[in-house]
């Protein structure tokens, strides 16, 4: 009874307060929405590879593989069959029907372990069909709908497969990809006969993967994740922000309260614990509505990061959400964790400082003094710390280290900045008024410290990650100009009608260029080898970044080839390296391009030195030079003649349109990312601005008496509002760009393995500059609202006795 | 100088509309230092606050030089209060966020009339030369009541206007406030009206008046 009595005055302060009280919760709510926001987008992506990995990779079961990632040989699976090993055969890649790429699983459906449970082929002429020849594809509805007129093979509609895959058998999969006698890998089942020989005597040339091991797909989307943990922890951080100044301010103002709770008889401890429940309590409500916003969020933003990861890596993943009980829990677990973090300090500071002091907002301010400078020097060890790691790590978590230690450091100095900025604005003006203006602002900075460090993390990162945007942009609109030189590209459906095409074709246009691919393991890695025809298209246009002088001569003359700029970074190539590549073929590196947008290595070789090597190379496609006025004309003659399908026949500012709306998906969920965060910034500085709002009056009511109009103080209310936002506007600009540099120069190229040249965009920093005057003015609204109808006799309150 | 008539003002509370001020007539002399006196609750502050145009008359004028500022706009008003009157309140008189350097010459460079070598002397006769790089919050009481008398002799006013300003000073401390108050007062020829309960300190003012119900008897 006596708590229940103590803790109804305590909550007494939040009814006088609501609005104090909306932000609290608001904040808290915000905070926990957009980390559990991205956390349930990342948990439905991972447990969709996790899912892929189960039902395409038979990942539940452990499997033979070859270290180095080449192909087995088929004669290994037989020798352990022979041996009484109870293992069944796997030969993946990825296979062109038409204009739809698949990635082809072959399996022996008899040796398969029935608990992988991959294909069902309950009687006897399904089994039939699936091993005979034409062969059947096991695909999911969207596939098959897809594959519609793209294959002659009859296809089989399974619920349980995944978009963009395919089980055959494996005879007709090594027929399609040209693989013959090959394998990817073996599934050992779980169930064997005992006393076998061991497998590394069988097979000592292969590697066992453990069950659940990480699969492909995790390990290269593992950049694009972290990213968005990055960008919700920053939200979060930002969001306990307000949760920190809110605390601080409310026990600092509660303290008379606590005063007198204790003077009552309540003990130390008795407070301490009821406080703390009520935090619980308040991080439990705004947890329930946080996790509730956080999955309206991720259900809003699944479809793009769904686009987006199947585009870049051929990831499938449900476009919907489903609310997991362990979602709920993580919630509700972030907002109690956030909330106590936040409230550390005010419960340790209620130990610490004698109760018996009175409290003003004064002697808040005198203990940010002290802390500023523990603040400066913690400042001083992150940037270093920035540094260091700048110059000597190396990785993806480096990177984000870079850029984590650099955006806290800097946040940490900007109050510091600020003060000193108004200290020398103060003693360079000469008016009273003016003098007195900029003083205010440097004795408001307390209050809204916490405030203008979360604004400032919100605009740099708008302003980096959107000139990082904005520069791949440009180079990638620039470099699907240069890649994308053919004015027509053509897909045929079958080898015959290659052939045919390529008759007809040659009176029409004036160059065709096939485009030619094979799969290859190069250096362990799965890469592809395109061949490109000596034409001058590619010497004009191709996007070299380093390369020989008489480069195309080489790749023409089969001496060399090119790589792309993840291979070449990845491996550390370097110009004149010689390259092991299947068949026994070792050209030198004569080039680097690059070739965004995709995760993998590739090399490109003369089409002669391709197609002399690997002559079971698929030839249905090509680029087509003509006039641009010929292309409407030759399109529909191609469609007449060949009744090729629409999807096959497709002109370069098509594919370029299409390009740039991926490159925009793929950046949508980012830009989603940035504005909840400017958000969640704005309401930081309007909670702030109003809590300061109630205790202005000392502050301002001398200078009313002084004989300053109350409509000017409302003026200057606002001037002093809008010059806090620019300067930390101002501020946010050269971090942003050092974020953003951090971005193309250190994340990038460690996450995808290429690195782009930075642009600025002043223009949209202009544009930035006036959303966040205008977030400005809303923030400064209701303050500058509720002090313009401040009455002179409240001002005058602030003189008498009874205040 | 200065001419109070039938002055009135109310204010509306929970237990309805409270009468402070019922008609006072008072005057004052260019030079004049008077003491107002009366119980608490008597509207001592509130005709101070009125006659420096802190707050607006119900009815009534204030003639000060000839002219009627119960009639003045807010605007107005607030060049009156730069210009002509200076207040010293009991308590809560300084600029926070500015030091004692600048709440000196806060006052004085509002009115445009910030006089260097005025502000050294008064600054010399108040003994707060030590002070003047420290702000109000780390300032005693007494030390800020004589920087906010500082402040307000800085700017020259016609008219000084001190609601109880040594309430919250001890004896000693009161009295030195005080005399300087008269003495700098008398030296730059303002006209002093202050509002005590203390009938001492009264004594030491060349009038008193004592206000009553709202009225001066």
């Amino acid at each position: 009874m006596k708590m229940w009595t103590a803790a109804t005055a305590l909550l007494s302060h939040w009814r006088r307060r609501p609005l104090q009280l909306g932000a609290l919760l608001s904040g808290l709510a915000l905070a926990t929405a957009l980390w559990c926001g991205v956390q349930a987008i990342n948990a439905e992506a991972r447990a969709s590879y996790t899912r892929a990995a189960v039902v395409l990779d038979q990942n539940g079961l452990a499997n033979l593989v070859s270290p180095n990632g080449s192909s087995i040989p088929q004669s290994a699976f037989v020798r352990l069959r022979r041996a009484g090993w109870n293992v069944s055969p796997v030969l993946e890649g990825d296979y062109r029907f038409g204009v739809i790429r698949l990635r082809v699983i072959g399996i022996e459906p008899l040796t398969m372990p029935a608990e992988t449970n991959t294909v069902d082929l309950g009687n006897a002429g399904d089994l039939l069909s699936f091993i005979t020849p034409p062969g059947m594809l096991f695909v999911s509805p969207r596939t098959a709908e897809k594959m519609r007129g793209q294959t002659d093979l009859a296809l089989r509609v399974s619920d349980r497969m995944l978009d963009g895959a395919a089980f055959i058998d494996i005879g007709l999969a090594q027929k399609l990809l040209r693989r013959e006698g090959e394998l990817s890998r073996i599934v050992i089942a779980e169930n064997q006969r005992s006393g076998l020989e061991p497998l590394e005597k069988l097979v000592p040339t292969l590697s066992v993967r453990e069950p659940n091991a990480e699969t492909d797909v995790e390990h290269l989307t593992e950049s694009f994740h972290l990213n968005l943990t990055a960008f919700g922890f920053l939200a979060f951080a930002v969001g306990l922000f307000i949760v920190y100044a809110t605390i601080g301010l409310a026990f600092e103002q509660r303290r008379p309260t606590f005063r007198t709770l204790r003077c009552l008889g309540v003990s130390l401890s008795a407070l301490a614990v009821l406080l703390l429940a009520e935090l619980v309590l308040f991080a439990l409500a705004a947890g329930a509505v946080g996790v509730a916003i956080g999955y309206l969020v991720a259900s809003l933003l699944l479809p793009g990061v769904a686009a987006t990861l199947e585009g870049l890596y051929g990831a499938s993943v449900p476009g919907t959400l489903s609310l997991r009980p362990e979602w709920w829990v993580s919630g509700f677990a972030i907002a109690v964790a956030g909330t106590l973090v936040s409230s550390a300090q005010s419960l340790l500071r209620l130990r610490r400082v004698p109760l018996l002091a009175a409290a003003q907002p004064q002697t808040w301010g005198r203990s940010w003094q002290a802390g500023r400078r523990f603040q400066v020097l913690a400042a001083a060890a992150l940037l270093a710390l920035s540094g260091a790691l700048l110059l000597w790590a190396e990785g993806l978590e480096a990177g984000f280290g870079v850029l984590g230690c650099l955006l806290l450091g800097a946040s940490l100095l900007l109050p510091t900045v600020l003060s000193g900025f108004f200290t020398v604005m103060q003693r360079a003006s000469s008016r009273a008024l003016v003098t007195w203006f900029w003083a205010d602002a440097r004795q408001q900075l307390p209050g809204l410290s916490l405030a203008l460090m979360a604004l400032l993390l919100a605009l740099a990162a708008n302003v980096g990650v959107g000139t990082m945007v904005s520069s791949f942009r440009l180079t990638f609109v620039g470099w699907l100009d240069q890649r994308l030189a053919a004015e027509l590209y053509v897909a045929a459906r079958n080898e015959g009608e290659a052939d045919r095409l390529r008759t007809w074709l040659a009176t029409k246009v004036e160059s065709v260029l096939p485009i030619l691919s094979v799969d290859a393991e190069i250096r362990g890695q799965p890469m592809q080898i395109f061949g490109v025809a000596d034409d001058p298209t590619y010497r004009m246009h191709w996007p070299l970044i380093v390369g020989m002088p008489d480069v195309w001569d080489q790749v023409a003359s089969s001496q060399g080839v090119l790589v792309n700029e993840q291979f070449w970074r990845r491996d550390r190539l370097r110009i004149g390296d010689q390259l092991d590549l299947p068949g026994d073929w070792k050209p030198a590196v004569v080039g680097v391009y690059s070739d965004y947008g995709n995760p993998k290595g590739q090399v490109i070789a003369g089409i002669n030195a391709l197609t002399s090597r690997y002559p079971q190379v698929s030839r249905l496609r090509y680029g087509l030079r003509i006039q641009p006025d010929q292309v409407a004309d030759l399109r529909s003659r191609l469609t007449d003649e060949f009744g090729l399908p629409a999807d096959n026949v497709v002109d370069q500012a098509a594919l370029k349109e299409q390009s740039r709306r991926i490159f925009d998906r793929t950046f949508l969920v980012t830009g989603a990312l940035n504005i909840f965060t400017l958000g969640v910034a704005a309401l930081a500085m309007f909670s702030s601005l109003l809590t300061l709002s109630e205790m202005r009056l000392p502050q301002l009511a001398p200078v009313w008496a002084t004989g300053v109009t109350r409509r000017d103080l409302a003026l200057l209310e606002v001037l002093r509002a809008l010059v806090l936002w620019l300067a930390t506007f101002i501020a946010a600009l050269p971090l942003g760009l050092a974020l953003a540099w951090v971005l193309l120069a250190v994340v990038n190229v460690e996450a995808f393995g290429w690195r782009l040249p930075m642009y600025f965009f002043p223009y949209e920093w202009l544009r930035l500059g006036l959303v966040a005057l205008g977030a400005a003015v809303v923030s400064v609204f209701i303050p500058l609202r509720r002090l313009a109808r401040v009455t002179p006799s409240e001002l005058l309150k602030v003189f008498a006795n009874e205040r | 100088m200065i001419a109070l008539r039938n002055l009135r003002k109310s204010y509306e509370t929970a237990e309805g509309r409270l009468e402070v001020l019922r008609g006072v007539n008072l005057d004052l002399g260019a030079g004049d230092r008077v003491a107002l006196m009366g119980e608490s609750g008597s509207g001592k502050s509130t005709l101070l606050h009125l006659v420096a145009g802190l707050d607006r008359t119900d009815s009534g004028e204030i003639t000060i030089g000839g002219r009627d500022i119960s009639k003045l706009n807010d605007r107005e008003r607030a060049a009156y209060r730069r210009t002509k009157v200076g207040l010293v309140f009991q308590q809560f008189n300084l600029v926070p966020s500015l030091d004692v350097a600048a709440n000196i010459a806060f006052h004085a460079k509002l009115a445009g009339r910030h006089d260097r070598e005025w502000e050294n002397e008064l600054v010399e006769r108040l003994g707060i030369g030590t002070l003047l790089t420290r702000y109000p919050e780390q300032l005693s009481i007494g030390q800020q009541q004589r920087v906010a008398i500082g402040r307000t002799l800085a700017a020259r006013p016609g008219l000084v206007l001190a609601d109880e300003p040594t309430g919250n000073l001890d004896e000693a401390n009161g009295d030195a406030v005080l005399e300087l108050m008269l003495s700098l007062s008398k030296g730059s020829g303002s006209t002093l009206l202050l509002v005590t309960h203390s009938q001492r300190l009264a004594d030491r003012l060349d009038r008193q008046v004592h206000l009553r119900f709202g009225k001066i008897e």
